[in-house]
């Protein structure tokens, strides 16, 4: 039962604060806001769909952080690589 | 009803049922067409029932499909359609106003196709029975010269090759049923694909080993059955099979996979290697061709299945459609 | 598409996969629990285990709500839904998978009135549309979904919508988890956590894992990469002996929580004192019912259920297969009387169960395949 899809808010609905349209590449379904009372979401956010409710918010940032986190993976273990070698690591 | 889907429980039905109590001792693995000889002449003959709800739908309707995936069927075995016959089934009660658009609709894609309705017959039943219409086309055609089909031809080192995008019609279908509260900007791609295979065979004739148009059941099924009717594998490159945007949402959505949706506008080929270049250029330029892509190429393993890379070195068995799509939540 | 083709792009899927292999080193053997159904499937569809170097092993573990429910429940719901007017409605997971005389599409070419929804709501605004007859929605899910289930009854109450229930199925991941930990034949270095469950429940509830059981466990993202990089911070703990709950999910989990979906699920849910559990038996405190503020909505109170208790074909080995202690082509029945076509038990039913994706995925896969260069 995982299955949760991000998508982007497009609309909310003027008569309806808990109903939304999300976009997820050009398709368009009608989500339920109801669980993110305590935290509203706006036109432009994304968010987390499943079975047709908003799961949770996506954070930009976090989601940024972490590909950076994986961009430098093993450069920092490289880096350590290289500085060993000049040998320095024996100078107190 | 799972046996209408396409997939496996279909093949069950027409090789376990249909095919020895009508077909006789017709040899080798079950085409979209029969070649016949009739006094010296070969000749292909096919035909299809349509039965899709709704009637009408974003890129077309019933009576389009009707015309098309029979020309389609004839085209992919190797032969150009010259003409049809069409059946009616009709709902007592039905519209004149629709019936009028289908029947005007199907005229409009014969005049496209370049294929003429030769006769017809109508048949009305009770209110409740046949969904508003059911169309049945039957087409016979000529065989294109320079091209054999045939499963048992296909050799390791074949390329695959796929016309366009998949996924369109099954998805605008499911979406036109409106139970889903989806919507998105899609469009059935039912055409005839007579040209582009004529371009096909004009440029790789002698290359060419099979032919299909993934309808019901998707690219996975056609696939899966060359795969068990040749016993070599189909390996495919995940990156490279063409699918929209807008399609690739939707089934991630709903948890179905591209190669299970049913298309009506596209078809698959296996080209020997010395061909493939000359033919994916043809394909390419050629109108309507231009989203071709060669998605795969014919192994020895794993036999009789389709495999499925991705760019980092994953991969998956994709199976023949199981009973009807139902899309997953989990 | 955001926030998923990023957590696919191969040169990162290599770079991590390479970091793998160097922490994982060669000598020691490491055995991961991905819990959750979805990481099975994700496994499967990206190829990971393809990626992974050999001394990783990763369990399939039960957090596939369709897996473990037991025959019996099925048939009770379509029992309840024999009745007449009486409309069944179930996400497409349930629709094949077997009761004791069929499957809900089975049931559905005999003539009951069955219907695929995507969403609870999707089920009361059938009852809205069909006031002469009763729907009556067959819920499953962990917490991920429970919170939808008890929010449209919420709104179905507000509405006094009377014809509407749910026969309620919903499990609990932490006893399923604790049961995997309790049982004897386990032996598990470490627990990839399941991330949407999470986005309700938090990643507190993981803490004993740590604490008591002394396993880390890192709250996975669903995307190749973001199941690669939890497997990197799991081998890191590992490595260093560190023990503790991190969140790898963090783009969508909040570590707390989500209140407003845990308040919904406290207004209308209550502990069921046990629940069986196909292939682990009865879990205490594992599965929700409605409690009695929504009992009008509750299909066990509106409705009889015959409470047949059905067991498993003995040759059936669902609860070692789901408890990880077996794999699924070790299972007497794999690819033989159990297919996709012709499921025996529930894990060859759902795309999710480790035997389906087995089957679909691994079992007919032969010695590396070697591809040409594609024109």
């Amino acid at each position: 039962m995982c299955l949760a899809i991000p998508g982007k808010i497009v609309e909310i609905s003027s008569d309806n604060q808990d109903s939304a349209i999300v976009d997820v590449v050009g398709v368009r379904r009608r989500i339920d806001l109801g669980l993110l009372h305590e935290d509203k979401p706006l036109p432009g956010d994304w968010v987390l769909v499943h079975v047709g409710f908003a799961m949770s918010k996506i954070s930009e940032q976090d989601a940024a952080d972490q590909m950076n986190t994986l961009r430098v993976l093993g450069e920092i273990e490289g880096a350590m690589q290289e500085v060993k070698g000049y040998g320095l690591e024996d100078v107190n | 009803m799972a046996h209408g889907a396409g997939g496996k429980a279909s093949r069950k039905l027409v090789e376990g049922l249909f095919a020895p109590l009508l077909f006789g001792a017709t040899p080798g693995p079950l085409g979209d067409a029969a070649h016949v000889d009739i006094n010296g002449t070969r000749v292909a003959i096919t035909t299809d029932s349509f039965v899709v709800k709704p009637l009408t739908f974003p890129g077309g309707s019933i009576g389009e499909l009707a015309v098309n995936g029979t020309v389609n069927d004839l085209a992919v075995s190797g032969a150009r359609a010259e003409a049809l016959v069409v059946s009616y089934v009709l709902e007592a009660g039905l519209a004149t106003p629709v019936l009028e658009a289908e029947v005007r609709a199907m005229a409009k894609a014969a005049r496209d196709a370049g294929v003429r309705i030769a006769a017809g017959d109508t048949k009305v039943v009770e209110h409740g029975k046949a969904d508003q219409m059911y169309v049945t086309t039957t087409g016979i055609g000529r065989l294109l010269p320079g091209v054999k089909i045939d499963p048992r031809s296909v050799r390791v080192g074949d390329r695959i090759l796929l016309s366009g995008p998949i996924g369109d019609h099954g998805i605008t279908i499911l979406l036109a049923r409106g139970e889903l509260d989806l919507e998105a900007d899609l469009r059935s791609d039912t055409r005839s694909v007579l040209p582009l295979v004529e371009a096909l065979i004009h440029a790789a004739g002698p290359g060419i080993r099979w032919m299909r148009d993934p309808t019901r059941g998707g690219a996975a099924t056609s696939l899966n059955e060359l795969a068990r009717d040749c016993g070599l594998g189909m390996v495919l490159f995940e990156d490279q099979i063409p699918v929209r945007d807008t399609v690739r949402g939707a089934c991630e959505l709903l948890g179905l996979d591209p190669l299970h949706i049913a298309n009506e506008g596209q078809f698959l080929a296996v080209v020997s290697p010395e061909y493939a270049d000359a033919a994916i250029n043809a394909l390419s330029l050629a109108p309507g061709g231009s989203e071709a892509q060669v998605i795969g190429e014919v192994c020895e393993q794993p036999a009789g299945t389709v495999l499925v890379t991705t760019l980092y070195g994953g991969s998956r068995i994709v199976d023949m459609l199981v009973g009807d799509p139902l899309p997953r939540i989990c | 598409m955001r926030f998923v083709d990023e957590f696919r792009e191969p040169e990162l899927i290599s770079k991590t996969a390479e970091e793998i292999r160097r922490l994982a080193g060669m000598e020691r053997h490491f055995r991961m629990m991905e819990v959750c159904g979805g990481h099975t499937h994700a496994i499967y569809r990206f190829g990971l285990k393809d990626i992974l170097p050999e001394n990783i092993e990763l369990i399939h573990g039960p957090g596939c709500p369709v897996c473990v429910l037991p025959m019996g429940r099925i048939d009770d719901g379509l029992a309840i839904a024999q009745a007449p007017d009486v409309i069944f409605a179930a996400f497409g997971d349930m629709m094949r998978v077997p009761g004791t005389q069929g499957s809900p599409l089975e049931h559905k070419a005999r003539g009951m009135d069955v219907r695929i929804v995507y969403s609870p709501s999707d089920a009361l605004k059938l009852a809205r549309l069909n006031p002469e007859k009763h729907v009556m929605f067959f819920a499953i899910g962990f917490e991920t979904t429970a919170p939808s289930t008890a929010l449209t009854m919420m709104r179905a109450k507000a509405e006094g919508i009377r014809n509407f229930s749910v026969f309620c199925n919903h499990v609990t991941i932490i006893p399923a988890i604790r049961a995997i930990l309790d049982s004897p034949d386990m032996r598990l270095d470490a627990f990839i956590g399941p991330g949407h469950v999470s986005t309700v429940i938090g990643c507190r509830p993981y803490e004993w894992i740590a604490a008591n059981e002394g396993k880390p466990i890192v709250v996975s993202g669903f995307e190749p990469l973001d199941m690669l990089q939890s497997i990197v911070m799991l081998l890191r703990q590992l490595n260093a002996g560190e023990v503790k709950v991190e969140n790898q999910y963090k783009r969508v989990v909040p570590w707390e929580g989500n209140r407003a979906a845990l308040k919904a699920m406290a207004e209308v849910f209550e502990l069921r004192p046990y629940f069986e559990w196909r292939g682990l038996g009865f879990i205490s405190q594992s599965a929700l019912r409605i409690n009695r503020k929504y009992a009008e909505f509750d299909a066990e109170e509106r409705f009889e259920v015959p409470g047949i208790r059905v067991t498993d074909p003995k040759a059936a080995q669902c609860g070692e297969v789901l408890k990880g202690v077996l794999k699924p082509h070790q299972c007497k029945l794999f690819g033989r009387e159990c297919t996709p076509e012709h499921p025996i038990g529930a894990l060859m039913v759902s795309s999710e169960g480790s035997c389906a994706a087995y089957h679909n995925y691994e079992h007919r896969k032969a010695a590396m395949v070697s591809l040409s260069s594609i024109a």
